[in-house]
Parts: structure tokens; C-alpha cells; sequence
């Protein structure tokens, strides 16, 4: 039935000279979100608005679905687009679209015209007063409701008529790759894959950098992450993850620190080489999914110290958010499910039965001498040897 | 060098077994049910690997039923026993260590009325005999006893319970789970008392997703599966010919030069047990040596996770199972491990190494070399 999707996007429309870039961004994200989807797509830009139009058969429910994860689109309008003949026609197509679209007539509604081409020969307010008629006339059982009506019927008169009344949210935010580029610290958990999508939704592009540590996590804790990136993928991208061997780090601490800041020592090693990582793909930050008091390296006092080692801007999208509203999100965007599977991550399998919660820095930095003879090396192994793995969401 | 020591999780498919399903699926692709020459030339791979199978049972071809495997031959077994017979007795016989293909379906069947017996087993993982004597009663219809435990290797003492159940009440049906042990032993279900017996094709190194219900005549049993009336009635739908016939192909080999290949693998392990007998952090769950099965080996090592230790032997292109494989997704304690009151410890930390006839003396000195060097280094690192 609809041949065309009109595409409302907020907070864009408010900027100023270069505006354009953020909608060309809207427009590329918007081809890529729609590249699965069988079909053709025209997509244009016209008159501050963005009009997707379908030059074939296509499935308008999973165009909808795809678009309702690009980033940037804040309502996304079913249009059923009608050439231009006069009055009469254009009452008949309403009509018809009415009908359809509304099995129950029981309904109020008012019509609200919008007249682009100037040309056409009545005003918005007689084509509102004209069709307002018709529509009572063929459907005895509407009423209408100027303030509050059930359904907003819009005409719009351009090159095309344009007639539609529903609007399918979109997720809002701003198109991914306006805002440069972060480096996320990724792991199987619940929360890290939604800091990723919620950084993303402020147009951020991602990387991403996971840390295993085999024997002690699995293959299967890997793929675990990839198929979280591939997830946030639908909404962010492609993603680009650094796959690093973390083990003989971590041994190395466990050898040489004490165990119960065995946690802190071992982040404040992961911020650092994913901030090499992030300095060597132009990242501007580093983003982790941790919350404040969440877990004994998660107090202000740990993240003040996991915060100490990095040069770069730390964004931690989460940090007032409680347990179950992080997970309300991951449920949203579907990592949910992905994230609760058992395997451990490196995080959780040398853990001490009681870790420091109030991580003391200056004891923190003298517990880490006792790593300076191999840590350099060890780090620049992991680096070295760390894989990439670019993930593109599933078609 | 690779060493697969998980057979008891599934089995790499027979060259033969694999010839003659690519047979079945790309030349002799009819439907046994269709009345036309190709139809009956499908026909025809069923009845052979009838024929095969039946000839290591010592058994009839009617008193097959190809399934879908080793879960689907419990299930029809324990719930079409239960729901034919429900009208002499609501009482059934299990043990604590079976796998959970027929632990699930005797739970279920706790829920819809019926009363369950669990039985006990020893250290060795060997039900008590006079236990069982006592569980039976007039309303007993059915006792399921698996055959070797997949877990520990435990070899149930089958003949002497089938013996106790009929002489107690020969109304009881006598089912067997003999997934770990078809192909390791001559079983002849006749000679058992056995009514009904559970086998799987990958096992043996037939193809997945594919195994049999022995049942013997006359016993009474509901299908599970109800339409076209294949198999007699008893499991309606196309019958799986490739499947079956790479499974018949797969049984027929296990026996071939059968007392070669057992005297084979009990060698294996009695390599791999005395290779690690002067080892501390070692200990072996269930019966030792030629009293277990010939193919299993269930083994502790202190102080380091089952799953790290798997991994790390993985890297070095050895694969063991974690407890059993078919329960390893779900972290929950073993519960054969339990039953044999393994120590809190072991829960935690035991692998299961098992054997098939094609493994090697040099795969097993190789496991254990890279055993005796892993372990001390893992043991350091360990969560407490």
C-alpha cells in the first residue's frame, strides 16, 4: 500500500549553516540501514525533509523495522503518494485510504493540508474545509476533532500528493558518524553494549575492544561478544573490534600484585591499551558501561583511579543508571538475551573474595612497580598480537 | 598431533557409513512409502540396516523403531510404557545417575501422578541390587536402568535386575538406556530381560540425529509421534533412510572384529590411568580399570576448573568433555557426580576423557604429556 516513507528527524532540523552535513549523514545511514531489504529505494532530500521512495515491490514492515534503528530518525510516516488530478481525484484517494487503513470508522479526525506547490488551485485552508466534507459525507460515522483528534489525516500537495496519518517512532538521537569516533571497552555483559548504543545515538561512530583471556574464557565467550557487536551494529554500524590476549597480563598480575587489587590493576591495563588503540584509529574517547557503586571496581574511588592512567576522555553513558534501567535498554535493543549466556568473562575468573572498594592511587601506583620488568613488553605483545574483527550487523 | 577424546559425545561418521547415505541421498532417493521401484529401493536400505542391527542383537527387525536418536528412544520408551500401561500401576523405577533423557521424562511423569523411585548407587556408581528387590510392587508397569553411565563409565549389573524385576512382578517392563554401551558390549536384550533399549547412531560412528527403540514383541507401548503410520504405527513420518542406513552401516562395522577393537580401547585407558596414577592432583571417579566401560574415564584434578582445563588442552588440539557434554551449557553440578558423593571439589573440576576404537597409544602418551605440563602451571592460578 505505501509506495513511500517520510522521514521526521529532530534535533537536526534546529542547526545551522551545516545542517546539510547532518542530513547527507541521515541519508547514507539510511541507505545502509535499508541495504538488506529487497528492493529499490529512491532517497531524497526535499524541502527540510527526507522522502524514501520505493521503485518496486518491497516489504514495507521490515523497511519500517530497519529504519526504526537509524539513528537521527525520530518518526518515520507511511505515505501513499497519488499523482496529482484535480480535486475530485484527489478526494477519491483519501477516501480510499481512509477506508482501508481504518476498518472501524468510529473515529474522530481532521484533515491538515500542507500546499508545497503553490500552483495548486485551492488554499490548504479550502482543500481542509472541502475534503473535511467528503470524508463526513462517505463515512456517516466520523466525526471531526480539531484539538484532539484520533486521526490526523495530512495532505500534503507537492510534485506528488502525499497523504498519511500514522507516524512509527524512530530512536531519536543524531545520525552515527556526525560526531566522531569512540573506542569501547566491550565485554559479555549487560551493560557495556548499551553504552555503546547510547553513545551511538549522539551520532557516534564505535570501535570496539574485547579482552579474553583463554584458557580461562572460551571461544564461545567470544563469539558471545561478536554477536553483541553485531547487535549494536544495527544501530551504530559496522564495528571494528580488537580482539586482545589479555592472559599473560593477568597472570603476570596475579603473580606480582596483591590479589584483592587485582581488579583495579587489570583495568587500569585495559584503559591503556585501548587507548593505544583508540590513538591509533582517531578514536576520541574511550567508552565503558560502568555505573557508580555497581560492583567494588565501579566506586567513585575506582573509577578515579582506572580514570588516572588515561589521556583521553573517558565516557561512561551509564554512570547514574541503576541495574534494572540498563537493563530495560538491553531488552530494547535486543543484546539482552546475548548477554545473560554463561560463559565468564575475563573480568570475573581471578576475582578476589573481597577486592578494594576505596582503591587508595598512591598505594595503587606502587603495587604496579612491581611490574616493570616485563609489563612494557607484555602490553606491546598484546597489542601486537591483538586480531580485528570487523562486524557488520546481520542482514 | 590432535587427540579427540570426546566419543562419548559424539563420533566422527564411519567411511562406510558415510558412503552409503551419500547413496541414499543422491541415487536411492525415494520414499519407502511411495509403491513405485524407487520407493521400494529406500525400502530396501531400512531392511538392511534392519537386518545389520537386528543380527547384533540377536533381536527381530519388527522390534525395531528408528527414531531421531537417543533422547527421542527414551522418551517414547519411558512415556509410551507409562501412558499404555498407566491402567496397571502408576509406579515407575529409575536410578539418580541417568542422563537427563530419561531423568526429564520420569520428572515429568512425577507431575502428571505417577510415583517415581530413585535409586541409589555405590561409590562405584552401581545401583544396590536389593534395593531395587524392595522398590518393586504390584503397581510397578516400568524400570529404567541405564546400561554404562555416560558420565563415570559405570556398568549397571543389567542381567541381575532384569532377573530381580521379572521374578518380583513380570508385568514390569525392563527399559535400558544402552547409548554408552551398544558397541562397547555385546548386548542381547533377550538374554537380559530387557523389553525395550535406547540406542544412538552418533555414538557409534553413525550419523547425528539418528537411533533406535528395541522393543521387544508384545509389549505394550503408545507412540509418541501420530500421522501416516510409518514403522507400524509406532513412529509415523518419512522414514530418515540416509539416516538409517549410515547407522545400520556404523552398527554393522562396531561389531566387526568387535572383541579387537574393546580389548583396544580397555588398553587406552588402562594406559591413560596408569600414566597418571603417580600423580598427586589426579583422581579418578568410578570404577577403575576392566569393571567400568572400556571407553570412559571420568578424572578430577584438584584445584583447577573443569572449563579452564578444557580449554587449555583444546589449544593443544586435545578435546575432552566437561562432566557430560549434552548438560554443559548450564553450569549446574553433575548429578551422577552427586549420586556417587564426589567431593564438593571435584564438582567443579572433573573432565571426561573417552575413547573410540580409532585412538591411538601415541594420542593417549600425548594426552597425558600435555596433562602433566598443564596442569601444575593452572593450578597456580586458581580463584579463591
Amino acid at each position: 500500500m505505501f509506495k513511500a516513507f517520510l522521514i521526521k528527524y529532530g534535533e537536526i532540523g534546529i542547526k545551522g549553516k551545516n545542517r546539510h552535513l547532518f542530513e547527507d549523514a541521515l541519508v547514507q545511514q539510511i541507505k545502509y540501514a535499508l541495504r538488506p531489504v529487497e528492493g529499490d529505494f529512491l532517497i531524497s532530500k526535499e524541502q527540510g525533509r527526507i522522502y524514501i521512495e520505493a521503485l518496486g515491490e518491497y516489504d514495507d514492515a521490515e523497511a519500517v523495522e530497519r529504519l526504526a534503528c537509524v539513528f537521527g530518525i525520530v518518526g518515520i510516516c507511511p505515505v501513499v503518494l497519488t499523482e496529482e488530478g484535480g480535486f475530485e481525484k484527489l478526494a477519491e484517494d483519501v477516501l480510499a485510504y481512509l477506508d482501508a487503513r481504518y476498518p472501524d470508522k468510529n473515529k474522530t479526525f481532521k484533515v491538515n493540508t500542507r500546499r508545497a506547490k503553490k500552483s495548486y488551485p485551492l488554499t490548504s485552508m479550502e482543500v481542509n474545509a472541502a475534503l473535511g466534507e467528503r470524508i463526513l459525507e462517505a463515512f456517516p460515522e466520523m466525526k471531526v476533532d480539531v484539538h484532539c483528534p484520533d486521526i490526523m489525516v495530512n495532505v500534503e500537495i507537492r510534485k506528488q500528493i502525499n497523504i498519511y496519518s500514522e507516524t512509527v517512532p524512530g530512536p531519536g538521537g543524531m545520525p552515527v558518524g556526525t560526531n566522531g569516533k569512540g573506542m569501547l571497552l566491550l565485554s559479555g555483559g549487560i551493560d557495556s553494549p548499551v553504552a555503546g548504543y547510547m553513545i551511538a545515538k549522539r551520532g557516534v561512530k564505535l570501535d570496539a575492544v574485547y579482552f579474553h583471556a583463554p584458557p580461562y574464557t572460551s571461544e564461545r565467550a567470544k563469539q558471545k561478544v561478536v554477536d553483541l557487536a553485531k547487535i549494536v551494529a544495527k544501530y551504530a554500524g559496522p564495528i571494528y573490534l580488537k580482539v586482545v590476549n589479555f592472559t599473560e597480563i593477568q597472570m603476570y598480575i596475579y603473580e606480582k600484585c596483591p590479589h584483592e587489587e587485582l581488579t583495579i590493576i587489570m583495568r587500569r591495563y585495559m584503559m591503556r591499551i585501548a587507548e593505544e588503540f583508540a590513538r591509533e584509529t582517531n578514536s576520541l574517547g574511550l567508552i565503558t558501561g560502568e555505573s557508580i557503586g555497581q560492583v567494588a571496581s565501579q566506586t567513585m574511588q575506582s573509577l578515579a583511579a582506572t580514570d588516572e592512567v588515561c589521556q583521553i576522555p573517558v565516557y561512561r553513558p551509564l554512570i547514574g543508571f541503576d541495574k534494572q534501567e540498563i537493563i530495560e535498554v538491553s531488552e530494547k535493543i535486543g543484546t539482552y538475551e546475548t548477554s545473560i549466556l554463561p560463559y565468564e568473562d575475563c573480568c570475573t575468573i581471578f576475582v578476589a573474595k573481597h577486592p578494594v572498594t576505596k582503591p587508595n592511587l598512591k598505594i595503587i601506583r606502587r603495587s604496579e612497580t612491581h611490574l616493570e620488568e616485563k609489563i612494557a613488553e607484555l602490553v606491546k605483545a598484546a597489542i601486537e598480537t591483538a586480531e580485528t574483527i570487523v562486524v557488520e550487523a546481520d542482514v | 598431533m590432535e587427540a579427540y577424546f570426546d566419543n562419548a559425545a559424539t563420533t566422527r561418521c564411519s567411511d562406510g557409513a558415510r558412503e552409503v547415505m551419500v547413496r541414499a541421498l543422491s541415487e536411492d532417493y525415494g520414499n519407502p512409502s511411495s509403491l513405485h521401484q524407487k520407493g521400494m529401493e529406500g525400502e530396501n536400505y531400512i531392511k538392511t540396516a534392519a537386518k545389520h542391527i537386528g543380527r547384533t542383537l540377536k533381536a527381530s527387525e519388527s522390534e525395531l523403531i528408528f527414531t531421531s536418536g537417543g533422547t527421542e528412544s527414551n522418551n517414547l520408551a519411558i512415556l509410551g510404557a507409562a501412558m499404555a500401561n498407566k491402567r496397571a500401576g502408576m509406579h515407575l523405577i529409575t536410578t539418580k545417575i541417568e542422563h537427563p533423557a530419561v531423568a526429564a521424562p520420569m520428572k515429568y511423569l512425577e507431575g502428571q501422578g505417577f510415583s517415581v523411585t530413585w535409586l541409589d548407587v555405590n561409590k562405584e556408581g552401581q545401583i544396590f541390587l536389593e534395593q531395587l528387590e524392595e522398590a518393586i510392587t504390584p503397581e510397578t508397569i516400568l524400570a529404567s536402568i541405564m546400561y554404562v553411565n555416560n558420565e563415570i563409565g559405570a556398568v549397571e549389573p543389567i542381567a541381575e535386575a532384569g532377573a530381580i524385576i521379572k521374578a518380583k512382578n513380570p508385568g514390569t517392563l525392563f527399559h535400558v538406556d544402552a547409548i554408552q554401551a551398544y558397541g562397547k558390549y555385546k548386548v542381547h536384550p533377550k538374554n537380559l530381560g530387557i523389553d525395550m533399549m535406547s540406542v544412538s547412531g552418533h555414538k557409534i560412528h553413525g550419523p547425528k540425529g539418528t537411533g533406535f527403540l528395541y522393543v521387544k514383541e508384545r509389549t505394550k507401548l503408545k507412540p509418541a509421534i501420530y500421522g501416516g503410520g510409518q514403522q507400524r504405527g509406532m513412529r509415523s513420518g518419512t522414514e530418515n533412510v540416509p539416516g538409517i542406513a549410515g547407522m545400520g552401516q556404523a552398527a554393522k562395522e562396531a561389531y566387526e572384529q568387535f572383541s579387537h577393537k574393546q580389548e583396544h580401547m580397555y588398553q587406552l585407558k588402562e594406559a591413560f590411568l596408569a600414566g597418571i596414577a603417580g600423580m598427586g592432583w589426579a583422581y579418578v571417579n568410578g570404577p577403575a580399570g576392566r569393571e567400568g566401560a572400556p571407553h570412559i574415564i571420568s578424572l578430577s584434578v584438584e584445584g583447577v576448573r573443569s572449563e579452564v582445563l578444557l580449554h587449555a588442552l583444546e589449544e593443544r588440539q586435545v578435546y575432552v568433555s566437561a562432566g557430560s557434554a549434552c548438560s554443559s551449557n548450564k553450569p549446574a553440578p553433575s548429578s551422577t557426580l552427586q549420586a556417587i558423593h564426589a567431593g564438593e571439589a571435584s564438582l567443579g573440576s572433573t573432565i571426561r576423557i573417552s575413547f573410540s576404537p580409532g585412538n591411538t597409544l601415541e594420542e593417549v602418551g600425548y594426552c597425558l604429556d600435555t596433562l602433566k605440563g598443564l596442569v601444575p602451571m593452572l593450578q597456580k592460578f586458581t580463584r579463591h
